[in-house]
């Protein structure tokens, strides 16, 4: 049997149900677990109800299971919402001082804190300790991690958790498993940054909105990271400022939702025409409009890959989790460099805010690029015609060149015109398309898990890909998961479609945004596998919907 | 084209005697004069909006970001964000920035951004054939205002002086060696620098007269309430009685935003 646990922890927001999940999710990843978190939470900033799961297990899985075994409540809410989902043998420990339950194992976590002297947060550091005697985690590991997890009043905790880890009885033993090597705990939005500055970015530039927020956030407290983060007025001036950032040389990127995305239109359009490079991370929320804040859809797909005023050359790239963010940021600012053109990197809220394990080798394929350059001899023509599309570049206050840069269509100097010579420039850029798809079919665009001999094929996209790809290794089934869909990989898609007799897309969307996509390329879709609730997929509901369709 | 001209071959466009030629020889006198106290021709970056003040961009033989409407401010302050070194000008117009891109505006004299502002405030759109900005005077008959526009207009000197902006000026497009003047004070503030050009338009709403009776030269420095009280002479509406001051109005030295995100 693999070894494969579900603990949930859930409070109200603002006691730090969050934290003390992170922490208990290090705990297992010190006996050697692969982790993946689910965080849900609402829009708001105390009471209501948060909790985070983890699923600790000796293999990598990226979805959570409804079956609880360990459930932590920090309040009578999170008892009453998930107790119906707790497994046979499964545990609940709840706080003591504010819960009366008859099962489970209450545990006096507000009256050991207060005792001690200690502030009312430090309760978590209480159930933390009294969960892990109760489930045999050596006292050793416990103070090891709470040392390297609690930067404040470190030794005032470490009294708290001995308390209650004394007082506690111990009914289970967690083993240690054979360990994971070189892999760091990482939101995708963290993944996210690490790349981005990996690859040489030296300016983020961002509006608040969830759920991208915390990449800026992440990025201004990482002062190693060198990457200044400047937050202006509204998502129209972060995405002019990081073109200006950029025309002058420096790798520049921008991150929102949404409805921060749609205000940036506009200088999409922009980049694309002053062939200005910008990497734009695009971290999807329930829509439409304000729709679900801390909720996740996938429901910006055709929006991303349209989105602007005129033909733009783009790429689109959607990693499915926190290793793919790491690797693909990285990748997609050095392509927006190489190709001066803008990239959209389109995650989403599970994406973003949950965390999983990553492995840091990934970083060591990320280097930062240098673009084609001006040679520094001749004229210097911004726009010079060329035959891949390319031209190269020269930033402002190099000697002997002018750099013009334009929103409207122009010639080789970037001069504004209107005549019929337009159209040179026009194809210019389409070469560069041309070029670009080229590119394309040699990245891996595409990924394949599960039985690659399968005719019976699943496609998923963004966090889906995690249940997906456990539902494909469960049922001996194939899944295809497309990560750069502009330029579409034709050639690797009919690669992989090879002996494929039935497709079915899985998306957190109401129409199937991918399945249409496919549909346009002339892969035939023939069913449809959807969810909408905000939430992303249960394995288990996948599995439901598939034996309907088969 | 030629490294050492200032023009380019791009054909100029504007009304035959339109008053932005004034602004854009002043512009090129300003930059020689610049360049022979020192300051490299590479190290000049213009951006502008759309607009006719956009075109400026077209014809000058140097660095340039032909940004979007009402946008270009937030492009130059990326600029100098990432080449500090740089001089970052931005041609506005009255409708691109006190229009659509006054958000903008605040923000960047708000955080002193090291940047210099030039305003063509000719007080109507008059690419699109003339419709009323927030400059216009009430009363403004215009394409989409045919029986004369409803509302007031706001005196922008006013409202970049609560912003924040440390250099604030106000120039006429037809005074060249004066307005030259104020384009270098401009350039040389370290700081945030708005410079307000009254521009007429000859074509839409052809104001000469009106500014001509009504100008007259400042002495600098003023104090701020000083500088609040000259400010507040004229409120952008026609055919009071009240004159028109030009010049410097207030000067101030404080931390740029640059300085302040750059250091360390």
């Amino acid at each position: 049997m693999v070894k494969d646990y579900s603990i949930l922890i859930g409070g109200a927001a603002g006691q730090g149900s969050r934290m003390a999940g992170l922490i208990i999710a290090k705990l297992f990843n010190q006996l050697g677990y692969r982790i993946y978190i689910y965080e849900d939470y609402q829009s708001l900033i105390r009471g209501g109800h948060n909790f985070s799961q983890i699923r600790a297990s000796e293999k990598e899985f990226q979805s959570r299971k409804k079956e609880i075994d360990f459930l932590l409540a920090l309040d009578k809410n999170t008892l009453n919402l998930h107790k119906k989902n707790l497994s046979k043998n499964g545990i609940l420990i709840f706080n003591g001082d504010k819960i009366e339950s008859k099962e489970g194992i209450g545990v006096p976590i507000e009256k050991i804190t207060r005792e001690a002297g200690g502030k009312p947060i430090m309760a978590n550091t209480a159930l933390i300790s009294g969960f892990s005697k109760i489930v045999g985690i050596d006292w050793k590991i416990l103070e090891e991690v709470l040392r390297k997890e609690i930067k404040h009043e470190i030794d005032l905790n470490l009294k708290i958790g001995k308390k209650a880890y004394e007082t506690s009885q111990n009914f289970s033993k967690i083993t240690r498993v054979q360990p994971v090597s070189n892999f760091l705990l990482l939101t995708g939005n963290e993944a996210t940054a690490l790349g981005l500055a990996k690859a040489g970015l030296k300016f983020y530039f961002a509006y608040p909105m969830t759920p991208a927020t915390s990449i800026m956030n992440f990025l201004a407290k990482m002062e190693d990271l060198n990457v200044k983060v400047i937050q202006p007025e509204n998502e129209i001036s972060v995405i002019n400022m990081a073109l200006g950032a950029s025309f002058a040389g420096a790798k520049s990127a921008v991150g929102t939702s949404g409805g921060g995305f749609a205000l940036m239109t506009e200088g999409l359009s922009l980049a694309g025409q002053s062939e200005t490079p910008i990497l734009i991370i695009e971290s999807q929320r329930g829509g439409p409009s304000t729709g679900m804040p801390t909720y996740n859809l996938q429901g910006d797909l055709l929006f991303v890959l349209s989105a602007g005023h005129g033909d733009i050359p783009r790429f689109v790239i959607a990693p499915g989790d926190a290793a793919e963010c790491l690797y693909y940021s990285g990748l997609g600012l050095n392509l927006a460099w190489k190709y001066q053109t803008p990239v959209i990197l389109l995650i989403d809220k599970d994406v973003s805010e949950n965390t999983f394990c990553v492995n840091e080798k990934i970083l060591d394929l990320i280097q930062s690029e240098k673009p084609l350059l001006w040679a520094k001899s001749g004229d210097y023509k911004r726009y010079k015609i060329t035959e891949d599309g390319v031209s190269p570049l020269a930033f402002p206050g190099e000697k002997d060149a002018i750099v013009k840069a334009d929103s409207y269509e122009h010639d080789e100097f970037g001069i504004t015109i209107e005549s019929e010579e337009v159209e040179k420039m026009q194809e210019k850029r389409l070469r560069k398309y041309e070029t670009m798809k080229k590119a394309v079919e040699k990245l891996p665009a595409v990924k394949v898990y599960g039985n690659q001999n399968s005719n019976i094929a699943l496609v998923a996209w963004g966090i889906t890909k995690g249940a997906a790809k456990e539902i494909a290794e469960n049922l001996g089934i194939k899944l295809i998961q497309p990560i750069i869909i502009e330029p579409f990989p034709q050639k690797q898609m009919r690669e992989v479609l090879k002996g494929v007799e039935k497709l079915f897309s899985i998306e957190l969307n109401t129409t199937g945004q991918m399945a249409k996509v496919l549909n346009s390329q002339g892969i035939k879709v023939d069913g449809k596998i959807l969810k909408y609730n905000g939430r992303p997929f249960f394995v288990k509901e996948i599995e439901d919907k598939l034996k309907k369709l088969l | 084209m030629n490294q050492k001209n200032l023009d380019t071959y791009c054909q100029n466009t504007w009304c035959p005697g339109c008053t932005n030629f004034g602004i854009l020889e002043a512009l090129k006198r300003t930059v020689s004069e610049l360049i022979e106290r020192g300051i490299k021709r590479e190290n000049f970056v213009f951006t502008c909006g759309i607009g006719c003040h956009g075109k400026n961009v077209d014809y000058l033989n140097l660095n340039s970001f032909y940004g979007l409407h009402g946008r270009c401010l937030c492009t130059a302050q990326g600029i100098k964000l990432a080449g500090p070194n740089l001089k970052v000008i931005a041609f506005v117009g009255d409708g691109d920035i006190y229009n659509e891109g006054i958000s903008h505006l605040i923000h960047a004299a708000k955080r002193n951004s090291d940047i210099t502002v030039l305003v063509h405030d000719n007080r109507n759109f008059a690419l699109t054939v003339s419709q009323f900005t927030a400059t216009s005077p009430k009363g403004f008959k215009g394409s989409s205002t045919p029986q004369g526009s409803i509302e007031e207009p706001f005196n922008p000197l006013e409202l970049i002086l609560v912003s924040g902006a440390t250099f604030i000026a106000r120039g006429y497009a037809l005074k060249i060696d004066h307005l030259k003047d104020l384009i270098v004070k401009a350039i040389e503030h370290k700081g945030f620098s708005f410079l307000e050009i009254l521009q007429p338009c000859i074509t839409f709403f052809d104001n000469r007269k009106f500014y001509e009776e009504r100008i007259y030269e400042i002495k600098s420095p003023l104090s701020k309430e000083e500088a609040e009280i000259k400010i507040r002479e004229w409120d952008y509406l026609n055919g009071e009685k009240s004159k028109i001051p030009i010049g410097v109005f207030y000067k101030v030295e404080k931390p740029t935003f640059e300085e302040l995100v750059l250091k360390g």
